[in-house]
């Protein structure tokens, strides 16, 4: 029989280990007093106050939220049609092309979208700027939106749809209406992968940025090439503390609704 | 009029996302592959010849006559680039590889763990996956330098004498690659061996195989759609990776996501950029075609 043995209980501890304790003794050093990043000096916040004063870092970081709010979203728009295209079109004219095209940059290495964008922006001749880097992870963000709305939708009950439809409703109307609330968690939980892929990617913007447009990642970078300063290691204990609470909200509003669904659905069954 | 609203409906479904995509994923590969035969000019854009519409037909045809392979055939002459792209597939080779090896307990051991725990284990796995790339990369400087904590672990443990050179040298960059890549790899490879029936094994046992043999004759050869998918979720972007043989490797480390990036940024030379990215997305088409069958394969099995 499968057993939770102590050989799995180990190797799932270890692997667990390797993957969190670089982020936890990054963040431990930034609350470190010393400026060295690898000695202890005592517990300080210093470096988070000095973060205060750094105009640079703060205006990268805004123009990293404001690409990460509207690219999230545009991509979620788009990303949940495509999905909904790959699981509802079986059939029509380049469907192939049109999955590759969703598949390829989940894994196609960021160099290539980056300077491809960037030669296509230059092309038509488009300033770069905020709207070029917004434009890029738009793009590669839809296609992590339509497969993990895709899975969701895979799993779903065509049925309650059709019906809507016989009862009348409009295909828009079916889709805010019935479809809409139901695959909503992971509708969420794309855009929340959405925004994070963005707040995080250096090469893509690096190349379809311009003057007067440095994301964070691009800041960070350009920092940690001078040496490394315990005011990164407080940078980046924000955003991972930002990432956290994101995640944990996403999950309980997950979790919520999956309780609630449950329950409606019981209390549905005892009805009929 | 419902028919044609729904008619209408679909088409804008299916049009609106794929019209996107051709404009701003397949589009630009088209430009990489038309500036790859440009040659490089001091100008904005610094190509020749640039093709304009006023030209007319005539105007065009006469300018496509200047394209030519001459930057690919640069390519061939300068080993560094051959190079390059041969140390690139070889070091995402390896740290696939090590990946697999690191990566198979873990998920083994998470899809053995008690259903009631399963979900949490995997929230666990995708967390790291949502903080920076940049920043974890980052986090391994501090580890790895000759004065960091590695270092300084074991030298107090007295296992080593003098630190050890890890930082800047090809040994950071498998570790830096397996460590990013890792939910990447464990994933599939519990999704895969979550999926299998406990009582397989049961029967291999009673059939007289040692758990050994059960292993290898019955749990592993269940889980390769998970093991293929996982490696071609390493090997592809590893192979293109820029962030962490720059941030961890040495000048000696020579991988191609770096060159290009280099080509591009130092030394301004789009045309030579542009070859160097269509041979690279040359190299890597194989696998990626081999990813959308298997992601292909795993839709169908969705249904």
């Amino acid at each position: 029989m499968l057993k939770w043995t102590r050989f799995n209980i180990i190797s799932v501890t270890l692997g667990f280990a390797f993957l969190y304790l670089p982020i936890v003794l990054l963040v431990i050093f930034s609350f470190n007093e010393s400026k060295l990043v690898t000695v202890w000096g005592g517990f300080s916040t210093k470096w988070y106050v000095s973060l205060l004063s750094n105009q640079g870092l703060l205006d990268a970081a805004w123009v990293t939220i404001r690409v990460g709010l509207l690219s999230a979203t545009v991509a979620t728009i788009l990303g949940t049609m495509a999905a909904l295209t790959l699981v509802r079109y079986t059939r029509f004219h380049g469907r192939m092309l049109f999955s590759g095209m969703i598949y390829a940059p989940l894994v196609m290495p960021d160099v290539i979208t980056g300077l491809s964008l960037l030669l296509l922006f230059v092309a038509i001749g488009f300033d770069r700027g905020f709207w070029t880097i917004t434009l890029a992870h738009t793009t590669l963000t839809m296609c992590f939106v339509a497969v993990v709305v895709q899975s969701r939708l895979l799993s779903f009950d065509q049925s309650i749809e059709e019906a809507a439809q016989d009862l009348g409703a409009p295909p828009v109307r079916t889709f805010f209406e019935i479809t809409l609330p139901i695959i909503a968690p992971a509708v969420l939980s794309g855009w929340i992968l959405a925004f994070t892929l963005s707040l995080d990617d250096l090469v893509i913007a690096s190349f379809t940025s311009g003057p007067g447009a440095t994301t964070l990642p691009m800041r960070i970078y350009s920092q940690v090439r001078l040496g490394v300063t315990p005011e990164i290691n407080a940078v980046c204990t924000i955003l991972i503390a930002i990432v956290t609470v994101g995640v944990i909200c996403a999950s309980v509003v997950t979790k919520r609704r999956e309780i609630q669904r449950q329950r409606d659905e019981r209390a549905a069954a005892a009805g009929a | 009029m419902g028919k044609l609203t729904s008619g209408l409906y679909n088409r804008l479904v299916i049009a609106i996302p794929y019209t996107w995509l051709l404009l701003f994923f397949l589009a630009p590969f088209f430009i990489v592959f038309r500036i790859s035969l440009s040659t490089t000019a001091i100008a904005m854009p610094p190509y020749e010849p640039v093709f304009s519409l006023a030209d007319g037909w005539a105007g065009l045809w006469s300018k496509i006559g200047e394209l030519s392979f001459d930057n690919y055939s640069y390519l061939t002459e300068d080993s560094l680039y051959f190079n390059a792209y041969v140390s690139s597939v070889v070091i995402a080779g390896i740290s696939t590889f090590l990946t697999l090896l690191i990566a198979y307990p873990i998920a083994y051991g998470m899809a053995q763990a008690p259903r009631s725990i399963r979900p949490t284990l995997v929230m666990l796995v995708i967390l790291p996956f949502w903080t920076s790339f940049l920043i974890r990369v980052y986090s391994w400087i501090a580890i790895l330098k000759p004065e960091g904590l590695l270092n300084q672990l074991l030298l107090s443990l007295q296992i080593i004498d003098s630190p050890l050179i890890i930082l800047n040298t090809n040994t950071a960059v498998y570790i830096g690659i397996v460590y990013s890549y890792l939910p990447f790899m464990v994933l599939p490879l519990y999704s895969a061996l979550e999926k299998m029936d406990g009582t397989l094994i049961e029967a291999a046992q009673d059939l007289g195989c040692t758990p050994i043999k059960a292993f290898w004759r019955v749990t592993f050869p269940l889980s390769i759609p998970g093991v293929v998918a996982g490696c071609m979720l390493v090997f592809i972007p590893a192979v293109g990776e820029f962030v962490i043989p720059d941030l961890l490797g040495g000048s000696q480390t020579l991988m191609i996501g770096k060159t290009l990036w280099n080509e591009f940024n130092a030394n301004r030379d789009w045309p030579v950029s542009s070859a160097v990215a269509t041979i690279l997305l040359m190299i890597l088409v194989i696998p990626i075609v081999f990813f959308q069958n298997a992601q292909a394969k795993a839709e169908e099995r969705g249904k």
